[in-house]
């Protein structure tokens, strides 16, 4: 036996919840669009609340987003929704600005400390300070390459969670990008039609095979991958290298599809973990995936096996 | 202080701090004309660790000549050291950073911790100011890191003027902003759009600016009851009876027209010129200009400007009018249309950059003065771009000096007239109608 990673997935909703449950997730991330960034769904409090009996009746764990870019004028909220996940008992909460982290560290000490700086969380200096300062997880960056994630983990005085499965942020800002092109052209906008459920996506002139998916919501305009990550073939390198959790991102994805995904990780996880020696990839569960991926969005490894340079 | 143009922001304090000028500068030359032009400190970057690998950054011996020329005018300077590390990254950054403190930089700019706890700890001679690569928005953050020791925050660009009034008035640290030149459209440092398309990593230099890149804007039918169907159809049912564009085998459709201009994310460039008083009064302390990538011409012209201008507002806050000189200055060096990024609102369609861009500056820089004999009235002039007799040119230098002439007669060095000044660097003699100074700059409408 060897330490079993985690499992997380994204849950939008109290079914998205239930469902990723079921299919194997060890624990779930969920949050409210005011405080989190590109959640599968917005959840209330309350809605938290639920998720949190639900999953820790079965052992399992709910993480929380915060980790939003904050505002002045969300700091005078932020004390309240802290201190209500501390009585709610959430697990842990990912944050990205030091504002929340010192909210929690004063409000809701109990709950761990996720840093989850998305593109920026490179390298494992950065991840000891925010250790230093409270964090017991780095969420790393998508754009690291293996040698560069699998190197980093003996280096770590905090727990590291890689993304597994699924689409990436490539660019966020504030500004409303697709009411403004829609407003330049004179074009009609409904109030909340550019959100993720609308399907929105680019294509660049000389790229005509990929489809980035655009969207608004009250944090500005996301543009996402054309591919999903899929590192599912090679995962036992990351788990050899003792990686603490594999989040599979459920954004824009149909529930029947994550739960699919989630089932396949599980058995993938759960293969290894009994058995490190005799573990050996199995190409039907890759099959099985390719079998109900969105045939306009190619399977890759992301930045995995990628040379960048600059 | 009745007197005084209303500022547009609430809550207003009215202080005469005078803001510190930062200014690009890309290389040595660059530098010493930002220096020389107004700025009271300039930034660049060296060899490592900054977000602009293809400029033609400092070595260690050209930045202690930067220094030691910024010295006499009692400028400082600071240097770039704001990537996002990678592990391979962080082992040379105790060398590096010690080598900056030797060559005598006041300051580094920085975002990721890897490098900031390096530089507490064993360059304790730099100054550290966090750059608006965090993009810190909000006063709790500005507070967690001048309790971390940083005596700066450079905001991030979607910060507003009432937004800077609430942290200045939470948080006693030193606050820059970006008051003038190009933006990232998204929070910077949230963009791998260049990683994605190119292979290269934009939080270590790679940027290609594929935001400004043109795109289509497409929509996904979903089907309903066999019909498909989308936002769009329903939109153009309500206005108009249309048939729907879905037929047979076309699940998506373009939300353009094939005359429309075509989606990007890019942005027009940061112009805060006119709004000099909000910024001081706001208490500002940092006025920052973007633009390490541009050239000579437009670092003097922008500085010259701003310094203009601020100098003016503090010699006599009540009386401050904006010249309308001073926007004509601006905008012979503007590479795009100009706006005022979040400081009052956030951008909207007209703010951004649909229309085929006119990349060129109107004008050239055309020569540096490199002398002047006030008894005959001759100018010694080093070519920097073609010019002949006939041209009409401008002429300009620190404190707004400005006038404009033709070019007469002309000759090199060795007094051989001639028909044009054709060689980079040839120095060339010219009739000058006032006198000019050395480091004055002559420009030359392009076309």
């Amino acid at each position: 036996m060897s330490i079993k990673p985690e499992l997380l997935a994204a849950a939008g909703s109290l079914e998205d919840a239930a469902a990723y449950l079921e299919a194997g997730a060890d624990a779930l991330l969920v949050g409210e669009d005011r405080f989190g960034m590109r959640l599968p769904g917005s959840l209330t409090l309350n809605d938290i609340r639920q998720v949190v009996q639900h999953a820790h009746g079965r052992g399992s764990k709910v993480y929380v987003s915060l980790n939003n870019l904050m505002t002045n004028d969300l700091l005078p909220e932020l004390p309240a929704y802290v201190k209500a996940l501390g009585e709610i008992g959430v697990d842990a909460v990912e944050f990205n600005d030091p504002s929340v982290l010192t909210a929690v560290k004063e409000l809701a000490p109990q709950i761990k400390l996720h840093w989850n700086a998305e593109m920026t969380a490179t390298n494992y200096s950065t991840s000891n300070y925010w250790g230093s300062k409270g964090a017991s997880r780095v969420i790393l960056a998508r754009e690291l390459n293996m040698d560069e994630v699998t190197d980093m983990k003996p280096l770590l005085q905090v727990e590291a969670q890689v993304q597994v499965h699924g689409m990436t942020n490539i660019y966020h800002s504030k500004r409303r990008l697709v009411n403004s092109y829609m407003s330049q052209q004179g074009r009609p906008v409904n109030e909340g039609s550019l959100d993720k459920e609308r399907g929105l996506f680019l294509i660049e002139a000389e790229r005509q095979d990929e489809k980035y998916p655009i969207y608004e919501d009250v944090n500005g305009t996301h543009i996402m991958s054309s591919e999903d990550i899929c590192i599912l073939e090679d995962l036992h390198l990351l788990m050899a290298a003792g990686l603490d959790s594999f989040k599979v991102e459920t954004l824009l994805k149909p529930r029947q599809y994550n739960k699919l995904v989630i089932s396949i990780y599980r058995k993938a996880i759960d293969l290894y973990t009994a058995d490190p020696s005799s573990y050996a990839f199995q190409e039907d569960w890759m099959d099985e995936i390719r079998a109900i991926q969105d045939p306009e969005r190619e399977l890759s490894f992301g930045f995995f096996y990628k040379e960048q340079v600059y | 202080m009745e007197a005084m143009a209303q500022p547009k922001y609430k809550g207003k304090r009215y202080r005469l701090d005078k803001p510190e000028l930062l200014a690009p500068a890309g290389n040595l030359e660059k530098l010493k004309f930002a220096v020389h032009y107004g700025a009271d400190a300039v930034y660049i970057g060296g060899q490592k660790y900054g977000l602009r690998s293809n400029a033609d950054n400092f070595s260690f011996e050209e930045m202690k000549e930067g220094v030691e020329f910024a010295k006499k005018y009692g400028a400082k300077v600071f240097v770039a050291t704001n990537i996002y590390a990678h592990n391979e990254d962080v082992e040379g950054i105790e060398s590096y950073l010690r080598s900056l403190e030797e060559a005598g930089i006041a300051a580094i700019i920085a975002a990721d911790p890897a490098i900031i706890e390096v530089a507490k700890r064993a360059a304790p001679k730099l100054e550290v100011h966090l750059s608006t690569q965090q993009s810190t928005l909000n006063w709790q953050a500005v507070k967690f890191w001048k309790d971390e020791g940083l005596p700066r925050v450079v905001l991030g660009r979607e910060t507003s003027i009432e937004e800077i009034a609430m942290i200045k008035e939470h948080v006693d640290i030193e606050i820059e902003a970006f008051i003038h030149g190009a933006m990232c459209s998204s929070f910077s440092g949230r963009c791998v759009l260049s990683n994605h398309f190119t292979d290269r990593d934009s939080n270590r230099g790679g940027c290609c600016q594929s935001c400004r890149w043109k795109y289509d804007l497409f929509e996904d039918g979903r089907e309903d009851n066999g019909n498909w169907v989308s936002e769009e159809v329903q939109m153009m049912e309500q206005r108009a009876s249309r048939p729907s564009p879905f037929k047979p085998g076309v699940t998506q459709i373009p939300l353009f027209q094939p005359e429309d201009n075509q989606f990007t994310m890019g942005s027009k460039d940061l112009c805060m010129l006119e709004h000099i008083p909000d910024l001081i009064e706001v208490g500002i302390d940092s006025f920052k200009i973007e633009g390490r990538m541009k050239s000579i011409h437009y670092v003097a012209t922008v500085v010259n400007v701003y310094r203009q201008a601020i100098d003016s507002y503090m010699a006599d806050p009540e009386h401050y009018v904006l010249k309308p000189e001073w926007i004509e200055e601006i905008n012979k060096a503007a590479n795009r249309p100009l706006n005022t990024g979040f400081f009052y609102d956030t951008p909207d369609h007209e703010d951004h950059i649909y229309e085929p861009e006119e990349k060129a500056v109107p004008y050239d820089f055309a020569g540096l003065v490199m002398a002047y004999d006030k008894h005959s009235g001759t100018a010694v002039i080093q070519q920097r771009n073609h010019f002949k007799p006939g041209d009409e040119i401008e002429f300009f230098g620190p404190e707004g000096t400005f006038f404009k002439q033709v070019v007469g007669p002309i000759q090199d060095e060795d007094g051989n007239e001639l028909n044009a000044a054709r060689h980079p660097l040839q120095l060339i003699r010219l009739q000058v109608d006032q006198p000019v100074r050395n480091f004055d700059m002559m420009r030359k409408r392009k076309g």
